[in-house]
């Protein structure tokens, strides 16, 4: 009997330990991302993501990559422009600082989607997980917005 | 009978005669060609007319002479370009849209500076996806190059970035021609739409005088 009552005790405590892991994990997504969308460009081109992450914690986070089902390869960019000539470098990293946040954005960082696996289609949502330097990730959702969109709206 | 006149009035009489006339001419020479107070770089005089031999979206062979009677915004980019050259172009979108129903006198020129990726099919669906008003242009390279140099536009090929992809690092200019295709503006993205359109409505203005 005590058997038992131990053995519920611990199932019981071992649900509520899991359902409580599970809920902290998204609770604390490493960031915090708004206004997140994707510029849609014709005949499968490649294709820019934006958003703002927000870092509500008292450490710095390092975003390193990005990836998503629907393209091949995602890649970190940062548009420069200088000297009346534009450039675009790959970026391995990128630290949002603590307290602080991030702008992907035209003509600055932003996430390069190349070769969309089926076809990007202007309203839709696109998941994309972002992935940091301490191991973890979040998966994000991309608004998809017509080529000549200034933002998610 | 010879009258006698004082040594310097027959000198004089003739400037005298003609300053005024001649300020007047000047100042109606003024007041017709009036040299606006442009926001952008005036360029008239320091760069040649627009001239060229490309292929638009449809593969057909255009040159500079089809686009006599609009005004022309040239820009040049590739559409492997997620990030700027749409920047540039939506920017551009901004200005047409400001200049409402005067924005079908202007055409926006996108041409290519990465013509080994850049099919006519693909520049003209990426120019049309920002603007009805813009075409896409691509050529050989010899074709690009001889109009890239002709305003001193730049462009390298940037390093292999894996799976065949690569950047063009290219020139920001966006070039304004009039209607006869004569140079007269030079703007960068930095410039505000209201500077653009304001400068674009002055340029149709004095074309197209009211």
């Amino acid at each position: 009997m005590s058997r038992r009552r131990a053995m519920a005790t611990i199932c019981w405590l071992a649900s509520a330990w899991t359902t409580h892991a599970a809920a902290g994990q998204t609770m604390s997504a490493p960031l915090e991302v708004r206004a997140a969308w994707i510029r849609w460009l014709p005949a499968g081109l490649p294709a820019a993501g934006y958003a703002v992450l927000y870092n509500r914690t008292n450490a710095p986070v390092v975003l390193v990559g990005a990836e998503s089902t629907e393209f091949a390869r995602t890649m970190i960019h940062r548009s420069l422009s200088s000297g009346g000539l534009e450039r675009m470098l790959p970026v391995a990293r990128l630290a949002v600082p603590a307290r602080g946040s991030i702008r992907l954005s035209p003509g600055g960082y932003h996430l390069m989607l190349i070769q969309p696996r089926r076809p990007v289609v202007i309203g839709a949502h696109v998941e994309i997980r972002l992935t940091y330097a301490n191991g973890r990730s979040q998966t994000v959702e991309f608004v998809v917005r017509p080529a000549n969109a200034t933002g998610p709206h | 009978m010879i009258r006698p006149t004082p040594l310097t009035e027959p000198r004089t009489l003739p400037l005298r005669r003609w300053i005024w006339p001649a300020m007047l001419l000047f100042l109606a020479a003024c007041s017709r060609a009036p040299q606006p107070d442009w926001k952008l770089t005036n360029v008239s005089g320091h760069l040649p007319d627009l001239a060229f031999h490309l292929t638009d979206g449809a593969g057909r062979p255009v040159t500079a002479r089809d686009f006599r009677g609009h005004d022309v915004v040239l820009y040049f980019g590739y559409t492997h370009c997620p990030d700027a050259c749409p920047l540039t172009m939506t920017h551009l979108h901004l200005v047409m849209q400001k200049l409402g129903p005067l924005a079908d006198r202007v055409r926006i020129l996108f041409v290519s500076v990465d013509p080994a990726r850049d099919t006519p099919k693909i520049v003209g669906e990426y120019a049309a996806a920002f603007d009805p008003r813009a075409v896409g242009l691509t050529g050989s390279m010899n074709e690009i190059v001889t109009l890239a140099k002709r305003y001193r536009v730049a462009f390298t090929r940037g390093p292999d970035l894996g799976h065949g992809a690569y950047e063009v690092n290219h020139s920001s200019a966006i070039y304004v021609f009039d209607s006869e295709g004569r140079a007269r503006l030079l703007a960068s993205p930095a410039n505000s739409e209201d500077d653009i359109a304001g400068d674009l409505r002055l340029l149709i203005g004095m074309e197209h005088p009211s």
